[in-house]
């Protein structure tokens, strides 16, 4: 199980119940409207790029013509040097993998999405594209559970029904994925039975056609028995379980997600001998293929430098050839609210905590994808819309190239 | 390339250091012989100079090669003078696993010469932004003066008013060199950065640089091939303090963007090219271009998050608009996370804490040796000045909940450190405070060490509220 989002704190400022609805109205907004320009500036490309032709900074530059002779003095005109881009290449490749399943493929979901994949650190397109953009699913609770108060203004009226919350989360927040997260199994909770959870499932799965990520309570022995029943019962499906820990029986987890056709989260708490060790564990009963690594999300202020550095370090070693961790990396950004600055209240000038939570979700979030994560676990609506715009974005393809930037100086704001 | 290259800074062996050195063990520099000091030397933890036979005559030649063999990737740029100068750049690596990176981020919060009382106001909000997370201060650094009216009196008269106003190091911003000079006259001996060199008024603005001994910015949006040819020139003209502009473009440009400070720093740290060995200027504010009409908080918003990117992506300094703390939190939040050694260690020493003068009726807690933990929870009691114990449980330095998740955190660990910590002999009571986040712990911690479970809130700057509501030790 995943950190849980702090507490729910009690005064209901006008101010902020306004606010976080709003800006996610005037982001979807956003979006549309940068969609329009968007196109027109293609069209207006078209008309007048080469075929072939690209952003200067991204093609290497012709050879040098031998640089400018060494004038005595002070130079009276620029001196031309060249630009070569520094790329390099890996021995290694992060493997791809395919999560959920459709009709065609043995499953029921509306499409199947794959990450991973990668031959060069993250959004390093100068060096080699992107080969598959990082996707976010959308946290989903089988039981009431604590929530800042900035995430459940967005879900209140589906608390309770996992299947209205995943609908609310694939149609208004975009979200690829749902993770529907069985608290209720916990023994020191409701203690909820297999076959309880596996109706849980059976309802989100019928409300959405996305791929499922099957979230666990944190108990090892319970997970384990409800893990093989949803496994089962959605055999062929490619759900992620998440997750496959230590401290589980490795050899009967894995043998029910391979044999039914579903996909490991290896979670392991910060330290990459853990994960290898762990993935070594799984590579005796399942393919690389189906595997997917969560090193341990820290939130922003409170370890993320410590996420952050582990991700890195993770994702370049696979590319220099460790192949133990060559897998996608998936990532618990919910963490984030679990910073108190996420969602206390302070003094006046930090506020409102409705926009500084959802950032405090970003801002981890981006951090991170630029580790190198492939599949984000989120929350806020707000935080979930920027960062797939933010993806987008980086996957490139449409050069920036603007003469006019440099007048940011003069422009009155 | 076509500049030299050296090894890179990882290369660097305490070897290649102590050859260098007068290899005497007279211990001036405080260590136990040369090769201790060398040690210390290529971890960045003392600087050559603190070897004092090094500094004579008879050693110039090498102290001269040690200076250059250490010489980081990134140039380090001083804006300013005095105690608030700001030091930016000075990278030696890439990645900060690779040993940590030093000079976090410079943040600039921009005034114009159009706006009125205005200035003052934002000039006093970026000075008193302040906070305190775990004993680091988080604050902005600098003023970015821009000129929208393109006329060097108002210019003047603006800079003027800023530097009678704060002490913080400024960026003076405009294409027209006219304009510039007249903010330089304005601020006499303060070293701010000048914004900035472009392909068409470079040689006019290193006259300024050299006339004012200033830090000049190099502007070469998207087009890193023009930025260094414009670095070069400006070198062979004599300006040694350089800082690169190679665009911040916003929403569908973040590409191009990230590309362009990742091929910069890539060059410098991997491949040794000292065109592009300075400090990078990022300028979030450009989310404010073309914005009519936009909502205000979503453009600071979006401000935030590109700030965010570029911190990440070896920004040495940024150039903001909004002044608003939501959305500047996070940020500077993220920026002591980036920019703390990841040498540190992450865990304290586990164990029993006191905390003011507890007596045999006072609170026992405990919590886990995570550092950021620890100092968290530490820094709630001191402030609310309670006495109390804090039983520092040894989880291998994870936090409370990925502990209790991963089986870091157990009733046994608990039961354990109560019995080793010499607690039962200090207080009367057997009552024990347990983290929010522990709560499923409760029954069998209470089984195995025999003390009574009282499950304490989920945050600990609730603890003060808990103790006074619900702390009695009968």
């Amino acid at each position: 199980m995943r950190i849980l989002p702090e507490k729910e704190e009690k005064e209901t400022g006008a101010l902020g119940i306004k606010l976080s609805p709003r800006l996610f109205e005037l982001l979807a907004k956003l979006q549309e409207i940068e969609l329009e320009d968007f196109e027109m500036e293609v069209g207006d490309l078209e008309l007048w790029i080469q075929p072939g032709a690209v952003a200067p900074v991204l093609a290497p530059q012709k050879a040098a013509v031998a640089e400018a002779p060494k004038v005595k003095g002070k130079p009276n005109q620029i001196i031309e040097t060249d630009f070569i881009p520094p790329i390099e290449t890996y021995p290694g490749r992060v493997v791809e993998v395919k999560l959920g399943a459709t009709k065609a493929e043995g499953g029921t979901r509306g499409k199947s999405i794959i990450i991973g994949g990668e031959t060069t650190p993250a959004f390093y397109t100068f060096e080699r594209p992107t080969p598959h953009p990082p996707a976010i699913a959308v946290d989903v609770f089988d039981m009431e559970v604590p929530l800042a108060k900035a995430v459940k203004m967005h879900v209140k009226d589906v608390i309770g029904d996992p299947a209205a919350w995943a609908k609310l989360a694939v149609e208004k927040f975009g979200a690829d994925l749902i993770t529907i997260h069985l608290i209720s199994i916990d023994p020191l909770q409701k203690d909820a039975k297999p076959r309880e959870a596996v109706k849980t499932v059976e309802a989100v799965a019928q409300a959405v056609d996305v791929p499922l990520i099957i979230g666990g309570c944190g108990d090892p022995v319970k997970d384990a028995e409800v893990f093989e029943a949803v496994a089962e019962t959605f055999a062929g499906e490619r759900f992620l379980i998440s997750s496959v820990t230590r401290d589980m029986d490795i050899e009967r987890c894995a043998n029910f997600i391979k044999k039914n056709g579903h996909v490991a989260l290896a979670f392991t708490p910060m330290d990459l001998n853990l994960a290898r060790e762990l993935n070594r564990k799984l590579y005796d009963y399942l393919p690389k293929e189906d595997i997917v690594m969560d090193l341990t999300t820290a939130a922003l202020g409170y370890g993320l430098d410590y996420a952050f550095t582990n991700m890195e370090r993770a994702r370049l070693a696979a590319l220099m050839g460790d192949t133990e961790l060559a897998h996608p990396m998936s990532s618990g950004t919910t963490n984030a609210w679990a910073a108190r600055e996420a969602w206390m209240k302070m003094a006046p000038e930090w506020e409102p905590r409705e926009l500084r939570g959802p950032m405090w979700e970003v801002v981890t979030a981006l951090t991170l994808l630029l580790a190198g994560v492939d599949l984000f676990m989120m929350m806020h609506p707000a935080a979930v819309k920027t960062v797939k715009d933010v993806i987008r974005q980086l996957m490139g393809g449409v050069s920036a190239s603007n003469e006019k930037l440099v007048e940011w100086v003069s422009m009155k704001i | 390339m076509g500049e030299k290259s050296k090894p890179s800074l990882k290369e660097l062996s305490p070897i290649d250091v102590y050859k260098l050195l007068p290899k005497i063990n007279c211990r001036e520099c405080g260590f136990e012989n040369c090769m201790a000091f060398a040690a210390k030397v290529v971890n960045r933890e003392v600087a050559i100079e603190k070897c004092p036979p090094l500094l004579k005559k008879e050693y110039e030649n090498a102290y001269k090669q040690l200076k250059e063999m250490l010489k980081p990737a990134v140039k380090e740029v001083v804006i300013g003078v005095g105690e608030n100068a700001v030091k930016v750049g000075g990278k030696l690596v890439m990645y900060r696993h690779e040993l940590t990176y030093i000079n976090p981020t410079a943040i600039a919060i921009d005034v114009t010469d159009e706006m009125a009382d205005e200035v003052l106001e934002r000039v006093r909000r970026a000075e008193s932004l302040h906070y305190e997370h775990i004993g680091q201060a988080l604050k902005l650094n600098m003023i970015a003066v821009r000129s929208t009216s393109n006329d060097p009196e108002k210019f003047k008269a603006t800079v003027k008013k800023v530097v009678e106003a704060t002490k913080l190091p400024l960026i003076l911003c405009s294409l027209n060199p006219d304009v510039l000079e007249a903010g330089l006259m304005a601020a006499p001996n303060s070293r701010p950065l000048l914004y900035a060199a472009t392909k068409d008024n470079w040689r006019e603005m290193a006259e300024l640089a050299l006339m004012y001994k200033c830090p000049l910015t190099v502007s070469a949006p998207n087009n890193l091939k023009l930025l260094r040819s414009i670095v070069k020139t400006l070198l062979e003209y004599g300006v040694e303090d350089l800082v690169l502009d190679p665009g911040t473009f916003p929403d569908e440009g973040l590409a191009d963007t990230i590309n362009n400070f990742t091929m910069i720093r890539r060059s410098a740290c991997k491949h040794g090219d000292e065109l592009l060995g300075f400090p990078i200027l990022g300028i979030p504010m450009t989310a404010w271009m073309n914005s009519t009409g936009a909502a205000r908080e979503l453009l600071v918003w979006k401000e935030a998050y590109h700030a965010a990117m570029l911190i990440v992506r070896y920004a040495d300094l940024l150039i903001m608009h909004s002044l608003d703390g939501w959305a500047l939190l996070p940020d500077m939040m993220l920026r002591l996370n980036i920019y703390t050694d990841p040498r540190k260690p992450v865990a304290v020493e586990p164990g029993l804490r006191v905390f003011g003068s507890p007596d045999e009726n006072s609170p026992v807690m405990f919590t886990t040796n995570f550092a950021l933990t620890y100092y968290t929870v530490s820094s709630d009691i001191e402030s609310a000045k309670l006495n109390a114990y804090l039983l520092v449980v040894d989880t291998e330095g994870i936090a409370v909940d990925s502990a209790v998740a991963g089986r870091k955190l157990t009733a046994e660990k608990v039961a354990e450190a109560i019995k080793t910590s010499g607690i039962e002999n200090r207080v009367k009571h057997r009552k024990l405070i347990i983290p929010g986040k522990a709560a499923r712990l409760s029954g069998e911690i209470e089984e195995l060490s025999g003390w009574q479970v009282l499950v304490g809130p989920r945050d600990s700057s609730d603890i003060p509220k808990f103790l006074q509501e619900k702390w009695s030790p009968s």
